[in-house]
C-alpha cells in the first residue's frame, strides 16, 4: 500500500510543479481582468453620476457645445468642480454665442426653472363670533413659492399669497449667501425677525388662526411685513452656545403697526437669539426682539415694540417621526404715540401735539404634543391688550387636534374660545363679548416647497 | 547673539512646515457613513462631523441652529443628494453664512455622482407614489462597491481642496479599497448560501444592498415610500409572505415595531432590526462593522428561518 501511495506522489509531484506557475499566472490574469472589469464599472457608474449632476444642476447645461469643445475628464472621479471648470472654459471657447440676459436658451430653459411649488388652505368656521367674524367657508390663501438659487453668490424666493380678496406678495427677497465675514445678507420684501410667529408662514403655524396678541399688536396675519434689508451674523459665543444677531432696515409700512408718511419714516428690527443643546432630545431657543417705526397718525408719531420669545422642544432621535412635544410663549410689549383723546385723525396729526403713550402687553403660551405618527395634540393660552387703548384686554383658549394624511396634506380641527375686552366696531354696544368657535382646516402642498428655517 | 539668532533661524525653518501642515480640513457630512468613508480616505489630515446620528431617519432631520456652527467653518460638506436630505440641509446651507460650501460652490460635494443608482423612477413621477425620489433610491452607500466608488470620489475633492495631502489621500483611498475587498470578499462567502432569500423590509432603504447580497427584496411594510402602514396593506402584506413563504422582515432602528411585530405573528417571520447607517447601533463605529454588524444577524436569522 506504501509502495503504491509513494509511486502515486513520485508521478504527480513533478507535474503538479510543473503546473504551478501556469495556475499562477491563470489567477493573476483572472485578477487583472476582474480589476478590470472593477475599473470599467466605475468608470460609467462615475458618467452616469456626471450626467444626473449635470441633469439636476442649474447652470451646468448653460453653455451648449461644451462637451463638444472640451474632452471629457480622464479622471475616474469627476467633481462638480470639473463641471463648472469645463463650463467656463467652454464661455471662453464660444464667443460667438450671444449675449442673453435673464437665462439660457430654450433648451436649457427646463433645466433653469426654479422650484414651484402651491399650497392650499381651507378654512371651515362655526359657531358665533360678534366681534371678527369670518366667512363659513373660505379658500383663506393659495400661496405660490418660486426658489431657485440665483448665482454661486445668492439665491432668490418668492412667495404670493392669494386670497379671496386679491394677491399679496407675502415675500419676494435675494438671500446673499457668500459674503465675507460669515455675514447672511437679504434684500427684498421679508417678514420680518420679530420674534416667532410673525417669521411664519401660515402654513407652519401650529394653529389655524394666529394668536390673540399677533392680532392686536404686531399686525395680525401679515404683521411685520416690509420691503428693506435685513443682515444676520452667527455672534461668538461659548462653545455649545449658538448667538445670532439679526439688523433689519424697512420702508416703514407694515400692516397697522408701522405707517410711513415720508421716506424718512423707516422702521427697525433687531432680534437677538440663543438657542442650546439641552440634551440630543432637548432643546431651548430664547429671543429678544426690538422694533420701532411712525405709526398710522402720522411722522411725529411712533410705535414701539420688544418681544421674548422661549420655545422648548423635545423630540427623540430614534422615534422623531412618532413622538414630539414643543412648548413655546411670546411676551411682546408696544409703546404706541398717540395724541390724548380723538385729537386728530390718523395721518392728519399735526406734529405740535404732544403725544400720549399707550402700552399695551400680550402673550400666548401654548403646547403641542405629538402622540403617534400622524396625529399632534395641542392648546394655547392667549392675552393681550389692545395697542390703541390698552385698557381693553382680549383673552383666548384654543384646543387644536391635527392629523396628517402624509407629508404634504394636513388636517387640523380647533376649538377657540375667545373674550374680548370690548367690541372692535364701534356700532355694537359696549362691554365683554365671548366667542366660541369651531375651525377645520385642510391644507395641501404641491410641488417642491423648499423647507422653512427651523 | 549670532548664535542665538541661528538657533532660532533653525527653529523656525523646523517649525513652520509643521504649522502649514497643522491646518486640517473641517469636514462635515449630513449623515454618519459619510463621515466614516470620509475619515477613511481623510486620516488625520482632516477633522470630519457627521450631522444626522445612525439612529435617526436622515429624511427627517431638524434643522437646528447648532448644526450651523458646524458648518460656518466648514471647508467641505458632502451630501448624500437625490434630495435626501432636501427637508433640512439646504435651509442649513444658506443660513451657514460660509460661501465655501454653498451649492455649487468648491466645497460642496454631492455624493450621489460617484455611486451606482438604483430605482430612478421612469416617464411621470407623482407623489402618489408615496414620498419618492425623482432622481433615484438615495439609500446607495449599502452596497460596498459604492462605498468604494464613494471614498475614491471623496479623496480626489480633499485632494482638490488640499493638494499637499493629495497623495496621502490617494495612498488612504488604496489602503481602505484593498481593506475593503479583503472584508467583501468575506461578506460574499457569508452570504453566498442564502443568495435569492426572500425579505420584507419596512422602507425602501436596502435596494443596493439587496442587489449586492442576492436577496430579493419581495414587500414593504409601507404601502408607499414614506407613508405608514394601512390595515389593508399590511393584510394584503401577509398573504403575500405566506405565499411567497417569506421568513425575514427587515426593519430600520427609527420605525415602529407594532406592524412589523403584529405581520410576523402572523407570518411566522422574524423581525430584524438592521442598521441602514454607522453609528445606528452601539459598536458599529465604521463602515466595515457596519456591514460585519447586519450580514451576521441576517446570517443567524437565515440559518434560524431555514
Amino acid at each position: 500500500m506504501r509502495k503504491h501511495l509513494a509511486l502515486c506522489v513520485l508521478l504527480i509531484a513533478p507535474a503538479a510543479f510543473a503546473q504551478a506557475p501556469g495556475t499562477n499566472t491563470a489567477a493573476n490574469e483572472n485578477a487583472a481582468l476582474e480589476q478590470k472589469i472593477r475599473d470599467l464599472e466605475d468608470r460609467i457608474v462615475a458618467l452616469e453620476g456626471q450626467v444626473r449632476i449635470l441633469k439636476s444642476q442649474p447652470g451646468a447645461s448653460a453653455a451648449p457645445g461644451v462637451t463638444q469643445a472640451q474632452p471629457a475628464p480622464a479622471a475616474p472621479t469627476p467633481s462638480p468642480t470639473s463641471t463648472e471648470a469645463t463650463a467656463q472654459a467652454g464661455v471662453q471657447t464660444a464667443p460667438q454665442e450671444p449675449v442673453r440676459l435673464g437665462g439660457a436658451g430654450t433648451a436649457a430653459a427646463k433645466a433653469l426653472n426654479p422650484d414651484i411649488s402651491m399650497i392650499g388652505d381651507f378654512i371651515a368656521t362655526t359657531g358665533q363670533n360678534h366681534v371678527l367674524s369670518a366667512p363659513v367657508m373660505e379658500m383663506h390663501e393659495s400661496e405660490l413659492g418660486v426658489q431657485a438659487i440665483i448665482d454661486p453668490y445668492a439665491r432668490g424666493d418668492f412667495f404670493l399669497s392669494f386670497g379671496e380678496e386679491g394677491v399679496n406678495l407675502e415675500e419676494g427677497f435675494i438671500t446673499f449667501t457668500a459674503l465675507p465675514g460669515g455675514i447672511v445678507a437679504k434684500a427684498g420684501k421679508m417678514r420680518s425677525a420679530f420674534g416667532k410667529v410673525n417669521t411664519l408662514h401660515n402654513h407652519v403655524l401650529p394653529w389655524i388662526d394666529r394668536p390673540v396678541v399677533s392680532g392686536n399688536l404686531v399686525g395680525g396675519e401679515d404683521g411685520i411685513d416690509d420691503a428693506g434689508f435685513s443682515v444676520t451674523r452667527i455672534l461668538p459665543a461659548p462653545k455649545g452656545l449658538f448667538l445670532e444677531g439679526t439688523g433689519q432696515l424697512f420702508r416703514g409700512d407694515s400692516s397697522d403697526v408701522f405707517k410711513s408718511s415720508q421716506r424718512s419714516d423707516v422702521s427697525v428690527v433687531g432680534h437677538l437669539r440663543g438657542y442650546g443643546d439641552i440634551s440630543e432630545s432637548t432643546n431651548l431657543d430664547l429671543g429678544v426682539s426690538y422694533a420701532r417705526g411712525h405709526n398710522d397718525l402720522g411722522s411725529a408719531f411712533t410705535t414701539s415694540l420688544y418681544g421674548i420669545d422661549a420655545t422648548l422642544r423635545y423630540k427623540p432621535l430614534r422615534r422623531a417621526i412618532y413622538k414630539s412635544f414643543v412648548g413655546r410663549g411670546e411676551f411682546i410689549w408696544s409703546q404706541r404715540q398717540q395724541p390724548v383723546g380723538s385729537a386728530c385723525l390718523p395721518g392728519t396729526c399735526p406734529s405740535g401735539i404732544a403725544p400720549n403713550f399707550q402700552r399695551a402687553f400680550g402673550f400666548y403660551t401654548s403646547a403641542d404634543y405629538q402622540f403617534a405618527r400622524r396625529w399632534f395634540l395641542g392648546g394655547r393660552l392667549d392675552r393681550s391688550g389692545r395697542a390703541r387703548d390698552a385698557r381693553i384686554t382680549d383673552d383666548g383658549t384654543s384646543i387644536v387636534l391635527t392629523y396628517w394624511p402624509s407629508e404634504f396634506a394636513q388636517v387640523r380641527g380647533q376649538y377657540r374660545f375667545t373674550r374680548y375686552g370690548a367690541p372692535i366696531s364701534t356700532l355694537s354696544p359696549p362691554g365683554k363679548e365671548d366667542a366660541n368657535e369651531l375651525l377645520m382646516q385642510i391644507q395641501f402642498s404641491l410641488g417642491a416647497h423648499g423647507a422653512h428655517p427651523f | 547673539m549670532m548664535k542665538r539668532l541661528t538657533f532660532f533661524g533653525l527653529l523656525a525653518t523646523l517649525l513652520l512646515p509643521s504649522l502649514a501642515f497643522a491646518k486640517k480640513l473641517i469636514v462635515v457630512t449630513s449623515t454618519t457613513d459619510l463621515a466614516a468613508l470620509t475619515q477613511e480616505v481623510g486620516g488625520d489630515r482632516i477633522n470630519v462631523e457627521a450631522i444626522a446620528r445612525g439612529y435617526q431617519d436622515p429624511h427627517f432631520v431638524e434643522a437646528k441652529p447648532s448644526f450651523l456652527l458646524k458648518l460656518r467653518n466648514a471647508d467641505l460638506l458632502v451630501s448624500v443628494g437625490l434630495d435626501l436630505e432636501i427637508g433640512w440641509l439646504p435651509p442649513l446651507i444658506t443660513q451657514s453664512g460660509n460661501g465655501r460650501i454653498q451649492r455649487g460652490a468648491n466645497g460642496y460635494l454631492d455624493a450621489s455622482q460617484f455611486a451606482e443608482i438604483l430605482e430612478i423612477p421612469q416617464g411621470t413621477v407623482t407623489r402618489a407614489e408615496g414620498d419618492v425620489h425623482p432622481l433615484g433610491n438615495p439609500h446607495y452607500w449599502l452596497d460596498p462597491d459604492n462605498g468604494r466608488r464613494l471614498a475614491k470620489g471623496i479623496a480626489g475633492k480633499l485632494g482638490e481642496l488640499d493638494p499637499g495631502d493629495s497623495s496621502y489621500f490617494q495612498q488612504r483611498v488604496a489602503d481602505f479599497d484593498k481593506r475593503l475587498s479583503e472584508a467583501e470578499k468575506r461578506w460574499d462567502a457569508q452570504m453566498l448560501p442564502y443568495h435569492g432569500r426572500k425579505v420584507v423590509t419596512y422602507h425602501r432603504s436596502w435596494p443596493n444592498f439587496a442587489k449586492h447580497f442576492g436577496l430579493d427584496v419581495v414587500g414593504y411594510v409601507e404601502p408607499r415610500p414614506g407613508i405608514p402602514p394601512t390595515p389593508s396593506h399590511t393584510l394584503d402584506l401577509i398573504n403575500l409572505m405566506k405565499r411567497e413563504n417569506v421568513k425575514v422582515m427587515l426593519i430600520e432602528p427609527y420605525f415602529d415595531l407594532k406592524t412589523p411585530n403584529s405581520v410576523a405573528s402572523q407570518t411566522g417571520a422574524k423581525v430584524l432590526v438592521m442598521t441602514p447607517s454607522v453609528g445606528g447601533e452601539k459598536g458599529v463605529e465604521d463602515y466595515f462593522k457596519l456591514f460585519d454588524y447586519d450580514l451576521n444577524l441576517l446570517k443567524q436569522a437565515f440559518d434560524s428561518t431555514k
